[in-house]
């Protein structure tokens, strides 16, 4: 077994876990974070992506371990005193998700991505969402909540 | 206070959306049980194998397995096999599918034994260390060389791969297939393709062992229709197995049917008493859970020389794969009625033969049956419009059914409840600038621009709604077709609707509590909607062929007004009026030229709550089911026009505008709606560039995870733009019809004609699906003669 401390969604956390876990499982399973989702096994889907150090990854790329003395931020972690984020927020106002699988890993890939550029041509939020899959939208909404998101459409549409 | 709001025609935000948004979605792998155990699934590498010996030593020996069986060792634990509920023809030639095969593996990933682990990591290398000793047989892979003498036998017991022809005859004159002036010979093939929901799918049962019952969590379309027959599988009562779908991550066609692995997990948690779950992996998702399309398809188009079209005569080799899983030989069937689209043709043939290979089993793929036959026909309407050199927009338009609002009898033989096709393909050209566009074809064209563009169009109808029992019944399906719901007014004032049907994202809660909140004089937010839950929910049907809002929804309506008789009696026994004096406006019960006497539904529900002044004969409590089962299919109706430029260098397509008008009659929330659409056209977009399921001269699946099969991603696709004509279906209450499937029965071929469009001049007819740069850049070498 190998110990890992990890900070997630601002709290530390601590455990024994078999050199193997993936950091998705970690989360999952673990610690009992179970907003990120699991989507495929060939790191395609990117419905666990999280933040690590503020950046988005793949929770299934990385090794519980190779977490270890960072932080992690998890779609359990986007709210704060009972608001959604402004993300989450222009999921919802744009309805941007359906079956609701994919929508973490996007909104944290969005959120990743926004805090990159936060003045994105749609072009520039569909090239940024290339390793998020979503078969439910067709994207069209998750493109426009996004663009709300960082202020580039009037919003919710009639 | 009265809710004098009106929510039903308003996008309204989704209940569903908070938890999804936030990570507390209840999708069946973010469950754990005390106890619980994970299973992993033997599964055969080869196509097609005799399984020899099976065994498990091995993997008894690893540490965190817990058990290890072979198909053999579990033979007693079934009732009997898996279900398929669609025998289409008397004659058809079945054979028993069970949940692990002990004499034969019939495609790679056919399970031959299963591993109970302490944890999923653990059941995995347990399955790696069982022993099968297998012997290699030929593979069939091919539909046509399947039926050749002397091919390999899929099921050696039916003699034939051959295993079912179905036709509902001739319909009109099919004399005009010899004596139409102009006769078009056509082939077109649809391959194989997935659902690839973005959650796989996953299944975990808990018993509870002194009583003999049962609950499966299981991520499927179909609760209902999964209690019945796993029961007949496994031997568990109808009574003593619940079964809950809870949050579904999409579905797509992919969880409408009754796997082997919910089987097992419900056999393996009678046998050892623990909980028992088990989660797909992607790879296994593409290799075990259902492909579709897989047709090969001819069609011959009749017609005058001014561009009438005379028939459609259609004759399909399908691909069933290796079992006949749940619905599997009725899914061409379904496109069988739609073949004639939305054109006033005098003489229609279909038939199709069902052909049994080394391949996964194939079965509803979004839109099953229909996006294939739209595929084809429109496909072949361009190719008549290219062969006659007219405009395929003025093909189309001398061809549609003039306008109908009741039912009207087609040539396959079922009613089309309505129709009015030329306003919707009018104002889909003028969105998509069509004329202007034309324009731009022609200058790129005489400029010989290496970047040509192209405009598809695709004018569809589609035959959804599932459907009419008596009809169901007379194609020899085994359910019926009804849908059923429950409305309980509350003390409180709350409104709680139990519905038979069973959401995967499509915003059921939302909707069904427009129209409650419409019909009571509450509000949505007032309203909670529970489904998927068989110990909880009136037995419906469920979810699937776009046929929730229109049956399920229906069944709610009728349910409401039982509620708002009930109401009635009540409040003019409290206002002491006659009932005939009492009309429902704006929110309340009132009372004409008396401002003061008025009674809401909460109101009322308090009464008949409390009991305690009721009319003689008035049963406490204000509750009301209802079941609905439809006259009629619902039949919408479009046109999608897709502009395309292709790169005649490089075979590169760019969609460059994607223009939708659908009309699914009443629309209950417009948000919704064209979510619906989007997600529908970017399927069917899939299935026209990226998306096809290949299997090398061995039977092993190449495109087996989602490196190989193309998901295509947000980058991959354009904005759509959408409008609609808005026709009430006649067959329903609320006028509305189904529109889930809509978007990918209508994009494939809009996409596909639009590159064979921009390609045309250079003398390209066809470019095979799905038209990958490589098809593109081939057919227009092959066209040049290959001197390119």
């Amino acid at each position: 077994m190998a110990n890992v401390s990890v900070t997630v969604n601002g709290v530390a956390r601590e455990a024994d876990v078999e050199p193997r876990t993936l950091l998705v499982y970690f989360l999952r399973e673990t610690l009992g974070l179970t907003g990120t989702n699991v989507g495929c096994d060939t790191s395609s889907c990117g419905s666990c992506t999280v933040l690590l150090d503020g950046e988005s990854v793949k929770a299934c790329t990385l090794l519980a371990v190779q977490a270890e003395g960072r932080e992690v931020t998890t779609i359990e972690g986007m709210a704060s005193n009972g608001q959604m984020h402004p993300i989450q927020e222009a999921f919802r106002r744009n309805h941007g998700l359906q079956c609701g699988f994919c929508t973490p890993g996007m909104i944290m890939a969005a959120a990743s991505y926004l805090r990159e550029n936060p003045s994105p041509s749609e072009g520039e939020v569909r090239e940024s969402l290339e390793g998020n899959l979503c078969r439910c939208t067709g994207y069209h909404n998750i493109v426009q909540s996004i663009l709300d998101a960082a202020g580039q459409t009037a919003g919710a549409k009639a | 206070m009265a809710v004098t709001e009106r929510f039903v025609g308003q996008p309204v935000l989704r209940k569903e959306d908070a938890p999804l948004l936030q990570g507390q979605g209840s999708f069946v792998d973010n469950m754990s049980i005390a106890g619980m155990v994970h299973m992993a699934i033997v599964r055969s590498p080869f196509a097609h194998a005799r399984v020899v010996n099976v065994d498990v030593s091995k993997a008894l020996e690893m540490p965190g397995v817990i058990a290890a069986w072979s198909a053999t060792d579990l033979t007693d634990e079934w009732a009997g096999p898996l279900p398929m509920v669609w025998p289409i023809t008397e004659d058809i030639k079945t054979s028993d599918h069970w949940p692990l095969t002990k004499d034969k593996a019939r495609f790679q990933g056919d399970g031959v034994a299963v591993v109970l682990g302490e944890s999923r990591g653990l059941a995995d290398d347990g399955a790696e260390a069982v022993d099968v000793e297998y012997d290699a047989l030929p593979a069939v892979l091919d539909i046509e060389d399947a039926v050749r003498d002397g091919a390999p036998l899929v099921h050696d017991e039916l003699g034939t791969n051959a295993v079912v022809h179905w036709s509902h005859g001739g319909g009109g004159d099919q004399s005009l297939f010899e004596s139409a002036p102009v006769k078009l010979k056509l082939r077109y093939e649809a391959p194989r393709t997935t659902p690839s929901a973005i959650e796989p799918r996953g299944a975990l049962a808990s018993p509870v062992p002194s009583l003999g019952e049962f609950t499966l969590w299981t991520s499927t379309q179909i609760p209902h229709i999964a209690r019945v027959t796993l029961s007949g599988t496994t031997g568990i009562p109808e009574h003593k197995l619940r079964i809950v779908a809870p949050d579904v991550g999409g579905s797509f066609g992919g969880k409408l049917d009754v796997y082997a692995e919910e089987a097992l997990c419900l056999a393996l948690a009678r046998k050892t008493g623990r909980p028992v779950k088990w989660i797909e992996s992607r790879s296994e998702n593409y290799s075990v859970t259902i492909h579709g399309r897989g047709v090969i398809h001819d069609i011959e188009v009749a017609a005058t020389e001014g561009g009438k079209i005379l028939g459609f005569h259609v004759t399909e080799l399908c691909d069933m794969g290796a079992y006949f899983q749940l619905l599997t030989p009725g899914i061409p069937e379904l496109g069988g009625w739609v073949y004639m689209g939305p054109y006033d043709t005098q003489a229609y043939w279909y038939e199709f033969t069902g052909i049994m290979t080394n391949m996964t089993p194939t079965d509803a793929v979004r839109g099953a049956g229909r996006p294939e036959a739209t595929y084809v026909l429109e496909r072949a309407v361009d190719a008549l419009a290219r062969h006659l050199e007219m405009d395929p927009a003025e093909v189309r338009r001398i061809n549609f059914v003039p306008k109908f609002t009741e039912d009207r009898p087609s040539l396959m033989g079922l009613n089309v409840d309505s129709g009015d096709y030329l306003p919707a393909f009018e104002r889909a050209l003028e969105l998509a600038e069509y004329d202007q566009y034309r324009k731009e074809q022609a200058s790129r064209r005489e400029n010989g621009d290496i970047k040509q563009i192209g405009i598809g169009l695709s004018s569809y109808i589609e035959m959804c709604g599932l459907a009419p029992s008596n009809i169901l019944g007379a194609l020899r399906y085994a359910a019926g077709g009804w849908d059923a719901a429950q409305v309980r007014c509350q003390p409180s004032g709350k409104v709680t609707l139990y519905i038979g049907t069973s959401p995967h994202g499509q915003g059921h809660d939302t909707t069904w509590a427009q129209i409650t909140a419409d019909e009571l004089g509450v509000t949505p937010d007032d309203i909670e909607v529970l489904h998927g839950d068989t110990a909880t929910t009136p037995l419906g049907m469920d979810t699937y062929g776009s046929r929730s809002i229109a049956i399920g929804g229906a069944a709610l309506h009728y349910a409401l007004q039982k509620i708002k008789d009930k109401a009635r009696t009540l409040a003019a026994h409290e206002l002491e009026v006659s009932e005939d004096d009492l009309r429902f406006e704006d929110g309340a019960f009132r009372v004409q030229g008396a401002p003061d006497k008025v009674r809401t539904i909460p109101e009322l529900a308090v009464s008949a709550w409390t009991a305690h002044n009721l009319p003689d004969g008035f049963e406490p409590d204000l509750t009301a089911t209802a079941t609905w089962d439809p006259k009629n299919f619902t039949w919408p109706y479009g046109t999608h026009v897709c502009v395309a430029e292709v790169d005649t260098e490089t075979g590169r397509t760019e969609l460059l505008r994607y223009v939708a008008v659908d009309d699914c009659g009443v629309v209950i929330n417009p948000m919704i709606v064209d979510g619906q659409v989007h997600g529908g056209i970017a399927f069917g977009i899939a299935e026209a560039l990226y998306e096809e399921m290949l299997y090398d001269e061995h039977g092993n699946l190449i495109t087996g995870t989602l490196t190989q099969y193309l998901v295509p991603s947000a980058a991959e696709m354009p904005s759509f733009e959408l409008d609609r004509t808005e026709t009430p279906s006649p067959t329903n209450p609320l006028g509305v019809k189904g529109i889930g499937e809509a978007g990918t029965i209508a994009a494939p071929p809009a996409v596909v004609n639009a590159i064979v469009d921009a390609v045309s001049h250079l003398g390209v007819s066809d470019v095979g699906k799905p038209a990958t740069p490589e098809r593109v850049w081939r057919a227009i070498r092959d066209a040049k003669g290959g001197s390119r």
